[in-house]
C-alpha cells in the first residue's frame, strides 16, 4: 500500500473510531446517530435476513439500465456533437449550463410519459448523468491526437473502423472518466427519486425507517448502500489505474 | 537505375495543392506546380523553408490529401483519395498506439489486412528484431524513448512490406546522436527492403548523408527549384559525414536554400507584422 493510501485509511479509521468512542460514551444522542459497529451490525443483518432483497435488486436494476442507458446515449451525442461542429456550437450554451437546472422537476413529466413504475426514476438517473458522458466523449474526441487519424487513414483504414480501432481506444481514458461519472449520477439521481418520490427501492426505504425513527435500518440501509458504491469505485478506480499506467499518464 | 531504363515508380505532374479560404481565411497556395520523378529503388529527400508545403506535397503524393491540380501516380496507377496498396507513410509525430504493446502495434496493419495469424508472427518478430525492439516486444509505447517509439512506428510500416516508403520528418524531435542512428537504421532498412524512399526533412545534413538525390523546394507555394545528386555508394552509413564531398553536398544545398529561407522569413515577418497591426 502506497504512504498516501495508508494515510487515508488511517484518517477513515481514525473518524470511525472516534464516532464510536463518542456515541459509546453518551456525547452523541442514539436518535441522532448509533455507533458505526451497531450501524455494521444492522447492514449484515439486513443483508442476510433478505428483508431488503428485493428493494437492493430494484435499486440497483434502475441505476444499471438508467446508467447503460446514459453511456450509450451520451456517447451518441457527443459524437453527434463532434461530428457536426454548428449543432455543437448551437449546443453549447446549453450543455455548459446544462447542471444548473434541477433535473427533479421533471419527475411530473416522466410519470405523464412513463407512468407509476420504475422507468421514471431511470429517466432522472438517465437525464442526471447523460450529458457528463456526452462532454467526456466530445472531449475525448477533441483531443486524439490529428496523427492518429492520418495514421488511419495511411493504413486504409474505413470510417467506422477508424472509429473502433482507433479514435475510441486513444480517447478511452475521456469515455472511462465519462462512465465512472455516469454511475455515480444514475446513482445519486435513482435513490434521490426514490426517497421523495417512490415506494420501493433502497432510498424509499431509508427514508420509510427514518421516518419510524428505526435507526439500525437507516443506517444499516445506508451503510449497505455506501459499501456498493465504494465496492464498485474501487474496482473502477483499480481498473483505471492498470489503464494509465499502461499508457504513462500516472 | 534510372527513369528511363523502368519508368518512374511514383510521378507528379503539374502537381499544385490549394487550400481554400475558410471564414476569414483567405485561399493558400501551398504547393506547386511540382514535377517530379522517383525512380524504383532510389533514396529521395526534399528539404525546404519551413512552411514551404514539404509535408503538404507528401500527402498528395501519398494519396493523404487531395491534389488541386495535376496527376500522381504511383506504379503507374493513378494516386487519387486513398493511400494505395505499397505505399507505408510514417510522420514526424509519435503515431504509436499507446494502448497497444509493441508486438500487437506492429502488427496492427498485418491483423487488418487479414493476413494468416503465423504470416502476421513471422513478420512482426522479423521487423521487431530487425529494428532492435524484439526484447520490448510486451512492452507499452509508454516505457519507450521518442526514437524507440519511432523506430516502432516503422517496424509497423515495414511489416506492410511497402514499395515505397514515405517518411515526414520522421527524426525531427530526435537529437542530433539519435538522428545520425536512426539514419544508419533506415539506409539499412533500403538496401535490404529495396523500397523507393521518399523523406521530408529540415536537416541538410540528414538528406545529405541519407539521400541519391535531394530535392530543394522554394519558398511559399513550394517548387522544386534544384534536384542535387550526391553519387554517394549504396552501401554508405553516417561515417559519411566526414568525407569532405559531405561538406561540398551540404554547401550546394544551402547555397540553393538560403535565399528561400530569407524569403520564407520575410513571409512569415510580414504576416506577423500584420498580425500585430491588425491587434
Amino acid at each position: 500500500m502506497s504512504r498516501a493510501g495508508f494515510i487515508r485509511l488511517l484518517v477513515v479509521a481514525a473518524a470511525i473510531f472516534g464516532l464510536e468512542v463518542a456515541c459509546r460514551a453518551g456525547l452523541i444522542d442514539p436518535f441522532t446517530i448509533i455507533p458505526p459497529s451497531a450501524m455494521t451490525a444492522g447492514a449484515w443483518n439486513l443483508l442476510v435476513s433478505g428483508r431488503y432483497t428485493q428493494d437492493i435488486l430494484l435499486t440497483l436494476g434502475s441505476v444499471g439500465l438508467a446508467a447503460v442507458l446514459a453511456i450509450v446515449g451520451g456517447f451518441g451525442l457527443g459524437y453527434a456533437l463532434f461530428r457536426l461542429p454548428r449543432l455543437r456550437r448551437a449546443l453549447d450554451p446549453l450543455l455548459a449550463s446544462y447542471y444548473a437546472v434541477p433535473t427533479f422537476i421533471f419527475y411530473p413529466l416522466f410519470i405523464v410519459l412513463f407512468g407509476l413504475n420504475r422507468l421514471p426514476l431511470v429517466a432522472i438517473g438517465f437525464v442526471f448523468a447523460v450529458v457528463a458522458m456526452a462532454i467526456n466523449t466530445l472531449t475525448g474526441f477533441k483531443r486524439v491526437p490529428p496523427v492518429l487519424r492520418r495514421t488511419a487513414r495511411a493504413l486504409r483504414l474505413s470510417e467506422p473502423a477508424t472509429l473502433v480501432q482507433i479514435t475510441m481506444p486513444a480517447c478511452a481514458p475521456y469515455l472511462l472518466t465519462g462512465a465512472k461519472l455516469v454511475i455515480a449520477y444514475s446513482f445519486i439521481g435513482v435513490i434521490a427519486g426514490e426517497f421523495v418520490l417512490s415506494g420501493a427501492g433502497v432510498g424509499h426505504q431509508i427514508a420509510f425507517a427514518y421516518n419510524n425513527f428505526d435507526n439500525p435500518t437507516m443506517y444499516g440501509l445506508m451503510l449497505l448502500l455506501i459499501g456498493f458504491v465504494s465496492a464498485f469505485n474501487t474496482l473502477l478506480f483499480a481498473w483505471e489505474r492498470r489503464f494509465y499506467r499502461r499508457r504513462g499518464l500516472t | 537505375m534510372t527513369v528511363a531504363a523502368k519508368g518512374p515508380h511514383a510521378s507528379l505532374r503539374g502537381v499544385t495543392r490549394v487550400y481554400p479560404a475558410v471564414e476569414d481565411h483567405s485561399a493558400v497556395h501551398a504547393l506547386g506546380p511540382v514535377d517530379l520523378d522517383l525512380c524504383p529503388g532510389e533514396f529521395f529527400s526534399v528539404v525546404g523553408p519551413s512552411g514551404c508545403g514539404k509535408s503538404t506535397l507528401l500527402d498528395v503524393l501519398a494519396g493523404l490529401a487531395p491534389a488541386s491540380a495535376g496527376t500522381i501516380a504511383f506504379e503507374g496507377r493513378t494516386v487519387a483519395g486513398q493511400v494505395p496498396e505499397g505505399i507505408g507513410v510514417v510522420f514526424q509525430e509519435d503515431a504509436s498506439f499507446p494502448w497497444l504493446t509493441v508486438w500487437d502495434n506492429a502488427a496492427f496493419a498485418l491483423r487488418r489486412a487479414a493476413v494468416s495469424e503465423s504470416v502476421v508472427r513471422e513478420r512482426v518478430d522479423h521487423a521487431l528484431s530487425f529494428i532492435g525492439l524484439a526484447d520490448f516486444s510486451s512492452a507499452y509505447p509508454a516505457q519507450l524513448s521518442g526514437g524507440m517509439r519511432q523506430r516502432l512506428c516503422i517496424a509497423r510500416t515495414l511489416v506492410t512490406r511497402p514499395r515505397l516508403l514515405l517518411l515526414d520528418e520522421p527524426f525531427g524531435a530526435l537529437d542530433q546522436q539519435t538522428r545520425l542512428l536512426m539514419g544508419d537504421e533506415l539506409l539499412r532498412i533500403w538496401r535490404e527492403t529495396g523500397a523507393t524512399i521518399f523523406l521530408i526533412t529540415h536537416a541538410l545534413d540528414e538528406a545529405a548523408m541519407l539521400s541519391d538525390r535531394v530535392g530543394v523546394m522554394s519558398a511559399r507555394p513550394g517548387q522544386l527549384i534544384e534536384i542535387v545528386e550526391t553519387r554517394w555508394p549504396r552501401d554508405r552509413d553516417s561515417t559519411i559525414v566526414s568525407r569532405p564531398e559531405f561538406g561540398e553536398v551540404t554547401g550546394r544545398l544551402w547555397a540553393r536554400l538560403r535565399d528561400e529561407s530569407l524569403k520564407a522569413l520575410e513571409l512569415t515577418g510580414a504576416r506577423r507584422g500584420r498580425m500585430v497591426i491588425a491587434s
